[in-house]
């Protein structure tokens, strides 16, 4: 088991002061608070930081885990010392009585409770278990060809649930999960039952996803709507052509009408993400010049510059 | 285990769902007061007049969950949760936007 180090977790002196190291948890906590953070591992950090406030806000906890001595290393291989705790005596669990503690004593690690036992107390390994199962939440991840196409996908969740000798053991499950066609970013599948599972005869929670779409080569989503960004020529977009275009339903030939401007966006109504009212599909002109690597462009150049009595900043003069 | 896991469907909140007052109690298992008193802050925000007649979108759920553990893990009140939700909401949709209006995957013509 690995060693924790609390106060580098928590980001304090091992000195400091109650009211510091419950400043550092404040801030921490809204830092990687799962429903506000956008860091990639921000769930992982926030109960890392609930379990290490869970110790060091508790005088006696605290001096029972400093007397371990400052040795150690975070990461280090770990096994508590006989009789460490002696003289110690830890009261009541988890302490949520303040309103304010965010991890629940389930996730804790197993180095928290080869010291201070399961759920912040000394040697009771009872299960905690709700009468009814926890709503849970987890993200999706997928494809913006699945949300074109709908499809179904395998989700491996891990979850903590007691085992024969009461203590908690993760237990990982595979779901296969189907996905809804026309599902946008940032929607929720509910899915009744499949939450945290209950003790005894209580009903199991619900788990929630959120569907998050996978960054794409080529497009952009916002909403229903699609979008390309789709190079052409000067003079496509000056005199107008007909190009294929890619889109995630198949390709299309696109008309660019003449004296298209850079920037410019032309719909296909209804090639967005499907739906009662599907989402458009925007390609977005980027007019992409040649550049002047040999005497013939050059002249042509030239000629332009001669003919075209063309000055884009006019708008700049005042 | 190698046999082929049955797909199982879910509901989408934001589509599928619409919830009474009863029915929004039950699923996030709070009391009909402490559901009121979420409507008050505009946390939920059911359509209708009547308290009989209201409906709540299926995200309302989501809102909920969010804001009560903003609640109870950041030791935010109620009108500090209903801020905080709204101002992450329009957090979400800028971040859209401007992953929209920056340019693909760093690559492409200069």
């Amino acid at each position: 088991m690995e060693y924790k180090d609390y106060y580098r977790i928590m980001g304090v002196e091992r000195d400091a002061s109650q009211a510091e190291i419950k400043r550092a948890y404040r801030k921490l906590a809204r830092k990687y608070h799962p429903d506000v953070s956008k860091e990639a591992n921000a769930e992982e950090r926030f109960k890392e930081v609930g379990e290490a406030y869970e110790v060091l806000k508790d005088a006696e906890k605290r001096a029972a885990y400093d007397q371990l001595g400052a040795n150690w290393q975070a990461g280090q291989d770990f096994h508590a010392p006989p009789g460490w705790d002696q003289g110690f005596e830890f009261r009541g669990g988890s302490s949520r009585g303040d309103g304010f503690s965010g991890a629940s004593a389930e996730d804790f690690s197993e180095f928290f409770e080869s010291l201070f036992g399961r759920g912040g107390f000394a040697g009771h390994g009872q299960s905690r278990q709700p009468p009814q199962g926890r709503d849970t939440h987890a993200r999706l991840v997928i494809d913006l060809e699945d949300a074109y196409e709908g499809a179904s996908r395998q989700l491996t969740l891990k979850h903590a649930e007691p085992g024969p000798d009461g203590r908690p053991q993760i237990q990982e499950r595979t779901l296969n999960v189907r996905i809804p066609k026309g599902i946008r970013q940032g929607q929720h599948i509910r899915l009744a039952g499949q939450g945290g599972a209950a003790s005894g005869n209580g009903k199991a929670g619900d788990l929630y996803l959120e569907v998050e779409i996978r960054p794409h080569a080529l497009y952009k989503v916002e909403g229903r709507d699609v979008y390309l960004d789709l190079p052409v020529t000067p003079w496509e977009a000056a005199l107008g052509a007909r190009v294929k275009v890619p889109t995630p339903s198949g390709k299309v030939d696109l008309k660019i009408p003449a004296d298209s401007k850079s920037g410019q966006k032309l719909r296909l109504k209804g090639r967005g993400l499907p739906a009662k009212q599907p989402g458009d599909f925007y390609v977005v002109l980027q007019i992409a010049v040649p550049p002047a690597t040999s005497d013939a462009v050059k002249d042509a150049y030239r000629e332009l510059e001669k003919v075209a009595d063309f000055n884009p900043r006019t708008g700049l003069e005042s | 285990m190698n046999a082929k896991l049955k797909a199982i469907s879910g509901e989408l909140l934001e589509e599928d769902v619409e919830l009474s007052l009863g029915e929004l109690c039950q699923v996030c298992r709070l009391s009909q007061d402490e559901v009121l008193e979420l409507v008050e802050f505009g946390i939920a925000e059911p359509r209708g007049r009547q308290q009989a007649s209201w409906r709540f979108r299926g995200v309302t759920i989501r809102r909920i969950h969010r804001a009560r553990s903003m609640q109870s893990d950041l030791g935010v009140n109620m009108a500090g949760a209903a801020l905080a939700l709204e101002l992450l909401e329009e957090l979400e949709r800028l971040r859209i936007r401007l992953a929209r209006l920056q340019p693909a995957g760093g690559k492409g013509q200069e």
